[in-house]
């Protein structure tokens, strides 16, 4: 019986020989996930379950990072809940303000996510992990609280669907532009409750930093799950880095799937999503005259060191224009301290951007860099619903790193080629 | 009670959780403060004016975007009695049932049910009757797996009474 990658994942952690699309099936978790705004939910249930301990304090990871540094007395209150808990549970895996990042920035890259691994979230960017050819999606509070007494949760196995793209990306071009085309051709539920595994020449030359960008938007198109079959680069990308053992599992060659997309990306430009829908996307160079307010480069879908490498080759020896805030995000205290080494930081400031500690803050509305009533941001970030940085009347455009820093120093949406 | 009965209130495709529950409001997660939010950036005026029972009917997607549990708590909280929709986004779909917040999907329901129909719920049966309309739809039967999470009053308690016998 031939099996998808992600099937073969799911039939491992539910003991058994074969799954198969629909079917309802309990599965033993490597890790679970929580944050500032959906851990005191979970941490609330979990009290009510009536059991004293998390099933393994090694595998239970906090983040508080939505809100943080905190921005008000609640947010305090929110994420001292988090602060306690982990205390309280002792857990190996809770990451404080200074010595945090972006949970999806972070997990990868402190080596608690590997190939094979299960992994359930309470954030709906939990998919980032399948980049390294992991299951990993994410849940509500309830199903996290539940996750964390038994080390196990009930998932329907789902459909998959193979996208194979083919040829050599353009200069600019890169996972972001890749994952908004797909968007943008099968629509906000053109993957809903299936699995998005992503194949092909153009996903095999793709850096590690390019494939977790991709992943972390297919919830954007419904999906369950992102997934990139492990090679070479997942195993350099893992290598000294994972803190457990991995197993790295691929599809059959004759494995079923409910839909198989191939695309031609060789002529493929930067893509710019338009308010107010991740697949309302068009090339950069349609997007017309688009005066923007603010650009935010950052987030765990673009806050990793290539795309801040990124903005920085077209920002260095720039000035942002004088009607733009550009606001940097790194997406770890690991990428801002290599960023700072490397230079990047200081071509930032230089340019006359802000520079922040790692936070969700602007991507959610949060904090740092809220929009006004009329504004319009350009970001680096995956949503673009109404009213997702601010005033429900402001408007987020999503592009990749290079175009979100062409845009603030041309003050409108540009291709990166325009400034260099 | 497995009747619910309510005015319909009607919106479009793809309603996401920022519509339902702006992050602005995630520095709690206490029920009445977010269901005085509640659809707000889709309706500013649903808060104030929804009824108890009232039953929300949207197009195809609902509640893709964020996994905050905060969007389902705060339509319950509204005084919300279910939600019918053409379809739901996965995690919406999941939370909704273990905090225990009726969901029914129909398309041909959310096609045909129009804003402030009189529309009563079989929950067991999952038949739609427009009362205003003098129509009938059916919802999609839901895994019975998660009719048990249900009878037990939540993914919760399922899970008390699995580790506590």
């Amino acid at each position: 019986m031939p099996m998808t990658i992600t099937e073969k994942i799911l039939a491992a952690h539910a003991g058994l020989d074969r799954v198969e699309p629909g079917q309802l099936i309990n599965v033993r978790v490597d890790l679970v996930l929580g944050n500032d705004i959906t851990a005191p939910v979970a941490i609330k249930e979990f009290r009510r379950i009536g059991v004293e301990k998390v099933f393994d304090r090694e595998r239970v990871v906090l983040v508080p990072d939505h809100f943080v540094p905190n921005k008000d007395i609640k947010s305090a209150e929110q994420a001292k809940i988090l602060r306690d808990f982990a205390r309280q549970q002792q857990l190996t895996h809770y990451f404080e303000v200074g010595r945090m990042g972006i949970e999806h920035c972070l997990l990868p890259e402190q080596g608690l996510v590997g190939p094979g691994d299960v992994v359930i979230g309470a954030d709906s960017h939990t998919c980032t992990y399948g980049a390294l050819g992991a299951f990993a999606t994410g849940v509500g509070s309830t199903d996290l609280a539940a996750a964390m007494a038994l080390g196990e949760i009930w998932l329907k196995v789902p459909e998959s669907i193979k996208f194979v793209y083919y040829g050599e990306l353009q200069p600019w071009v890169g996972g972001k532009d890749l994952i908004l085309y797909t968007i943008g051709q099968i629509g906000v539920d053109g993957a809903l409750y299936q699995a998005m595994e992503f194949t092909g020449p153009a996903i095999e030359t793709l850096s590690m930093d390019g494939r977790l960008t991709m992943a972390n938007m297919a919830v954007e198109a419904g999906a369950k799950n992102g997934i990139v079959p492990p090679d070479e680069i997942t195993l350099d990308y893992v290598k000294g880095r994972a803190r457990r053992p991995y197993r790295v599992y691929q599809s059959d060659p004759d494995a079923r799937y409910a839909r198989v997309y191939e695309f031609d990306v060789s002529k493929l430009e930067p893509q710019v999503a338009f308010p107010h829908l991740p697949s309302n996307v068009r090339p950069v160079s349609q997007a017309g005259h688009v005066e923007i307010q603010q650009v935010v480069i950052g987030s765990c879908t673009n806050g990793r060191l290539e795309d801040l490498r990124l903005a920085a080759r077209v920002l260095q020896g720039k000035k942002v224009h004088p009607d733009v805030r550009l606001i940097v995000i790194p997406g770890t205290q690991e990428v801002y301290r290599t960023a700072l080494k490397e230079g990047l930081i200081e071509i930032f400031i230089d340019a006359g951007a802000a520079v922040s500690t790692p936070t969700c803050g602007p991507c959610l509305g949060g904090h740092m860099g809220i929009l006004a009533a009329g504004e319009r941001c350009l970001a680096t970030t995956n949503r673009n619903f109404v009213g997702r940085m601010g005033h429900p009347e402001s408007e987020v455009y999503l592009s990749n790193p290079a175009v979100a820093a062409a845009s603030a120093i041309l003050g409108r949406i540009a291709a990166p080629q325009e400034v260099l | 009670m497995n009747q619910l009965r309510g005015k319909a209130w009607k919106f479009g495709d793809d309603i996401d959780t920022d519509a339902i529950i702006p992050a602005r409001y995630l520095n709690t997660s206490d029920p009445r403060e977010l269901a005085a939010h509640c659809m707000e950036d889709a309706d500013p005026s649903f808060a104030g004016r929804v009824q108890p029972g009232d039953i929300i009917v949207a197009g195809k997607n609902f509640g893709c975007g964020s996994s905050r549990e905060h969007a389902p708590i705060a339509i319950k909280a509204a005084g919300v009695s279910c939600v019918i929709a053409a379809s739901f986004a996965r995690i919406f779909y999941r939370n909704a049932f273990n905090i225990g917040l009726p969901i029914f999907e129909s398309p041909e329901a959310a096609a045909k049910i129009q804003e402030g129909d009189e529309v009563a719920v079989d929950v067991e049966s999952g038949t739609i009757t427009n009362l205003t309309r003098n129509e009938q739809y059916r919802a999609t039967p839901v895994p019975p797996f998660m009719q048990e999470i249900i009878a037990a009053g939540g993914l919760i308690n399922y899970v008390a009474r699995r580790l506590n016998g």
